[in-house]
């Protein structure tokens, strides 16, 4: 359960954000104070756009989407999945004569069943790129393997920092990694909420625990209290009390919102008022939902830039599977679009695949993509929301 | 390894194993009324467990998917009453307490149906072939395999969206500990569906059924008991009070609607049965509140990563030394 | 419906043909069906046979090499469970220690900063694991029955859960780089690699046959004996003299260090080991395959691991279902036979077809029967 990013498009946040944009002539500081977009870096308008020129030819060529379907940790997975399919529908749909399968393979986002999918995928010539593996620890297993057979992967979801340092060529994070949010995180605890006693809870997942550490150092004697949580718990008397001992300023909850929400809940039941900051395994509409009223006013970090140009986004995938999209849909969306840019071109061969994504650049839904040797993305821009009136709505850019 | 693991714990490897005894005696109290709310879930859970072992000597391990199913009735229904995700709305007491009655009506029924559901189709047919014990276990899992997945399929992987109808509020302090509405709503509900029970295996003639067919099944069918009667009556106990359970841990928890969402409390509430003394309906009681409460305590004064270490090792450490539980096997031994 | 119970005699009828030809055979006969047998198992990964295959959904040597590995699990904990009757729900705990001590002594990022050879590491980590079976038996084996279960859950959930809080074991970080069995191909290429399943696969294979020829012939010695005792009735055992705890704690032992075996296995070709694949849902379905199997029945105990680890890789097509068809095939197989796909033969005798013969002047009996493991307070009926 590592794998963090969360940019859940949320055709709410990207319609408020057009709106506040708009009332304030076009750009420039809203009278709040808020940063309101326009000034915003890398606005998606130029977004690459899966249908392409709809004059593509191909054949015989494939993607393949590895990760969870089932089990456990399938909710990441399908949404991820969900993202990638919208994209190939997309380009399919416009490119009547490059026919693209998305093959899936479901590794139950386990070390030890991924690597019988990842030696089929490899051991299908048809596949020239993957999208996934959605989970550290899975990438970590089975990471040399795909590196050896030269076959582009392009991670949605895992954020682990040591992955990129492991010389695979092929490993592309279709993210930031955790190293990037904990200082940014640290930095406006202190300085844009003046805060000077903190609270760092953590989940037990490898995301939670890496970007709690972070922040813990960056923040360094302003922690007056820590505690961990474990996946799927949903009772936190114990912690919450902990943090009443302390009396914290803010509280920092580094984690997903599935454990966020209750946790949030709980402590605003208790009357324990201290300012609540998240990261994006938390910015989620599911956070807002399930919080009730106790989201409200919540502050959400994510290495994502606002989106404005998502509502196409989001009504499509709705259409598409019935449901809005959830985490890291747009990542997936987004990694299967740039592969298909590569297909588009008509390349045949992994190595030619690998060498156009080293080379790629351009903007996405979620960001703009070019990638450094190691796999890691040039930039990755630090943004944090708030949650007003029940929308996470953008607040400021907070480091890059 | 296991020196090296010992010596690691016992050094505080990287700081989580710090004994923090002063938050646990600054939080006892708060500890002890949060964990007795909680742990009530636990309790109920755990009679179901209690009741089936007595009867059957089964562990069924597909009690916690009744659970489940208790919970996603309840959340349907206040769903279908109009409430939505969200913030709480202001309701009148006499609607708070309409609408949440018959959230568990539904839930308890739900989950009856269920329980009798899955006795007769994982359980029956293998009675009738003299299986060994070990079988039911194997269709237990079976069965909460297929239930679980059932729910999968059709509501996804993620939480329904949380609906809650009653905030809590502080009512009274005990020595500093505010305890909420809810808080004792809950406890209050769950004692009074305990002594209702344990009246019924103790005092009625069904109930008798039941302790009869527990002590000696071949007896009691000889006496004319209706032992599959008797069975199918024992799972519809247990289902109903998993699904006032359900209601309960909703009340507490409102985000806990989840396909996988009974798994872990399932565990913890055959544990509590173990605690108290699996098969004795008090022991469920006083296992359920005591797991609850050293939940609490134990994260404390270890943090919170050692939360279920905590429960496991106060299992492990009172079979050592008290092997059939605190207050001993007793279903079959009740006072007649 | 009349049919459906003639076509169900008519495979027990089947079954015992089966069985009672196959102990009619003399050892030399019963060789020469055995060793083609054995090399069409050997050569299953290279045949991939069209129906059986599970691509494209996953590489079929990889799942025959998940399936082998169940399968050895199965055998350990059979021991536990079918030979000695002790219900045994932590098995994952033995399984995990026997990775984790692979991963602590190969991985550079265990903070030991050893780099043991595979072949060093095998032994030490079967090793551990025994002595953690004695460290886990010798308190709690005077336990019984249910008590005894929800004690090794609890144990295994322990062992995961240090796994999970303990700094030097890395919890969902996990080492990677664990190594695997040495060798290399003419060319140089390692033999053993995690996209080549087919060496693993043999390499499994081969130590099922090897524990199966010890745990064979510990089953016709006094301690089989005792344990079947052991099964059957403890207190009678206690009673006509054999040691109970000391035959429990030594099948504690075996099963432990079996298990420890696997979980070196394991490291070894996903050469990755995190705190993920140890839980409890894990432990249940190693037991699931030793009674879906069995339990008591060593060639069962095969079948079942395989179909437990089959099934899932078989019906990946089908991913979102294939938990769902899981569960459901588990009942139905449960419900049709309970007894396991092959019951427990009760044949105690050291010398069993020999004495049948001499005595009865025809071959063996075969009865099946599941084994009760908790007779004396089982579900009574």
């Amino acid at each position: 359960m590592s794998g963090a990013r969360l940019v859940r498009l949320l055709a709410t946040a990207a319609a408020v954000s057009l709106a506040v944009a708009g009332c304030g002539g076009g750009g420039g500081d809203a009278p709040d104070g808020r940063d309101t977009g326009a000034a915003a870096p890398n606005v998606p308008a130029g977004a690459a756009d899966p249908r392409g020129d709809g004059k593509a030819q191909c054949s015989g060529v494939n993607l393949a989407y590895v990760g969870s379907i089932a089990g456990d940790n399938a909710a990441l997975g399908i949404a991820i999945l969900n993202g990638a399919k919208l994209a190939v529908k997309q380009h399919n749909d416009a490119n009547p004569n490059c026919q693209v399968t998305l093959k899936q393979f479901d590794s139950e986002g386990s070390p030890d069943k991924a690597p019988g999918v990842v030696t089929q995928v490899i051991n299908d010539p048809s596949v020239l790129g993957v999208i996934g593996l959605p989970f550290s620890g899975e990438s970590k297993a089975v990471g040399a393997t795909i590196n050896q057979a030269g076959l582009v992967a392009i991670t949605p979801s895992a954020t682990n920092p040591a992955l990129a340092r492991n010389g695979w060529r092929t490993f592309f994070r279709g993210l930031g990694n955790d190293a990037v949010q904990g200082p940014a995180v640290a930095r406006f605890l202190t300085e844009e909420l003046k805060a000077s006693k903190v609270c760092v809870l953590r989940d037990d997942s490898e995301y939670g625990i890496g970007l709690a550490e972070t922040v813990r150092g960056a923040l360094k004697d302003k922690v007056v209290c820590e505690d961990q949580v474990k996946t799927k718990q949903k009772e936190f008397s114990a912690t919450i009390g902990k943090v009443e001992q302390a009396r914290p300023d803010a509280i920092f909850y580094s984690g997903y919102y599935t454990e966020a929400a209750p946790l949030a809940q709980q402590l605003r039941d208790r009357g324990v008022d201290a300012k609540l900051v998240a990261p994006d395994g938390a910015k989620d509409d599911e956070f807002v939902k399930n919080a009730g009223d106790a989201a409200e006013g919540a502050y959400l970090t994510c290495p994502c830039v606002p989106a404005d140009a998502f509502t196409g986004f989001f009504d499509s995938y709705k259409k598409e599977f019935g449901v809005e999209p959830a985490t890291y849909s747009a990542e997936g969306y987004d990694a299967a679009t740039v592969l298909l840019k590569a297909l588009d071109k008509g390349l045949k061969d992994r190595a030619a695949v690998l060498e156009f994504v080293r080379g790629y650049e351009g903007q996405g839904l979620t960001k703009k993509f070019r990638w450094d040797a190691t796999g890691e993305l040039t930039e990755t821009p630090v943004w944090s929301y708030r949650v007003e009136n029940g929308k996470i709505v953008k607040h400021k850019p907070i480091g890059s | 390894m296991v020196h090296q693991l010992a010596t690691a714990v016992a050094q505080g490897d990287g700081g989580w194993i710090d004994f923090n005894v002063p938050l646990l005696v600054d939080r006892f109290w708060s500890n002890t009324v949060d964990g007795l709310a909680y742990g009530s879930v636990y309790a109920l859970v755990a009679l179901g467990y209690t009741l089936v072992y007595g009867v059957l000597r089964l562990i069924n391990f597909a009690h916690s998917e009744v659970f489940v199913v208790g919970a996603f009735a309840a959340y349907f229904t206040l769903e279908g009453l109009g409430f939505r995700p969200g913030p709480t709305p202001q309701l009148s007491t006499l609607s708070i307490v309409a609408n949440l009655l018959l959230a568990g009506a539904v839930a308890m029924i739900a989950s009856g149906l269920v329980a009798v559901v899955l006795e007769r189709v994982a359980y029956r047919p293998l009675r009738r072939r003299n299986a060994p014990s070990l079988v039911f276990l194997i269709t237990a899992i079976g069965a909460s395999f297929v239930v679980q997945q059932l729910f999968f399929v059709t509501r996804g992987a993620n939480p329904e969206r949380a609906i809650r109808i009653l905030r809590p509020r502080p009512l009274f302090e005990v020595f500093g500990a505010k305890v909420t509405n809810i808080q004792i709503i809950v406890l209050v509900a769950a004692v009074a569906l305990w002594v209702v029970a344990d009246g019924f295996v103790n005092r009625t003639r069904l109930g008798r059924g039941i302790r009869a067919v527990a002590q000696d099944p071949t007896t009691a069918t000889l006496m004319g008991v209706n032992r599959e009667r008797v069975i199918m009556l024992t799972f519809l106990v247990g289902g109903v009070l998993a699904g006032a359970a359900a209601l309960f841990y909703l009340m507490q928890i409102p985000q806990g609607v989840v396909y996988n969402g009974g798994f872990l409390l399932g565990i913890k509430a055959f544990t509590a049965a173990v605690l108290g003394g699996v098969g004795n309906l008090r022991g469920a009681l006083l296992g359920g509140l005591l797991l609850g409460v050293a939940e609490n305590y134990g994260q404390s004064l270890l943090g919170g990563a050692w939360r279920d270490v905590v429960a496991f090792a106060l299992l492990i450490t009172i079979l050592m030394f008290r092997p059939t539980g605190i207050l001993g096997e007793s279903l079959g031994r009740a006072r007649v | 419906m009349n049919a459906h119970i003639a076509s169900r005699a008519g495979v027990r009828i089947l079954a015992r043909r089966v069985g009672e030809w196959w102990h009619g055979l003399s050892r030399f006969q019963q060789w020469g069906v055995l060793v083609p047998l054995v090399v069409l198992i050997y050569l299953l990964p290279v045949l991939n046979p069209p129906l059986l295959t599970t691509e494209p959904g996953t590489d079929f040597p990889i799942a025959m090499f998940n399936a082998a590995r169940m399968a050895l699990i199965a055998i350990g904990l059979n021991v536990v469970v079918g030979q000695a009757g002790l219900l045994d729900l932590g098995y994952v705990g033995f399984f995990a220690i026997g990775a984790y001590v692979a991963a602590l002594l190969t991985s550079p990022d265990s903070a030991l900063g050893v780099r043991y050879p595979w072949l060093v590491v095998v032994p030490v980590a079967m090793a551990v694991t025994m002595l953690s079976g004695v460290v886990l038996g010798a308190p709690t084996l005077r336990l019984r029955g249910d008590y005894l279960a929800i004690v090794t859950l609890g144990f295994g959930e322990i062992v995961r859960l240090l796994a999970d809080n303990v700094e030097p074991l890395r919890g969902n970080r996990g080492f990677q780089q664990v190594a695997g069995p040495p060798g290399t191909h003419a060319d140089g290429s390692p033999i053993f690699t995690q996209t080549g399943g087919t060496p693993w696969y043999w390499l499994v294979v081969t130590v099922i046959i090897l524990v199966l020829v010890l745990v064979g012939n510990l089953e016709r010695s006094r301690v089989g004996r005792a344990w079947v005792a052991i099964r059957e009735d403890e207190d009678a055992a206690e009673i006509m003299g054999v040691p109970t705890v000391r035959f429990k704690i030594l099948a504690f032992v075996m099963g432990a260090g079996v298990g420890g075996l696997s979980g070196a296995l394991y490291a070894g070709q996903i050469g990755f080991v995190n705190n993920q694949k140890f839980d409890v849902v894990t432990s249940v379905l190693f037991l699931a395959a030793v009674v879906l199997g069995g339990a008591g029945n060593k060639v069962g105990v095969l079948l079942g691991a395989f179909v437990i680890s089959y099934v899932p890789d078989r019906f990946q097509a089908v991913a979102e279902y294939k938990f769902l068809i899981f569960g459901l095939a588990l009942i139905v197989l449960m419900v049709f036979r309970p007894q396991g796909l092959l019951g427990a033969r009760q044949r105690l005798l050291a010398r069993g077809r020999d004495a049948y013969r001499r005595l009865v002047g025809r071959p063996e009996q075969v009865v099946t029967k599941g084994p009760t493991p908790d007779s004396g307070r089982g579900v009574r009926t």
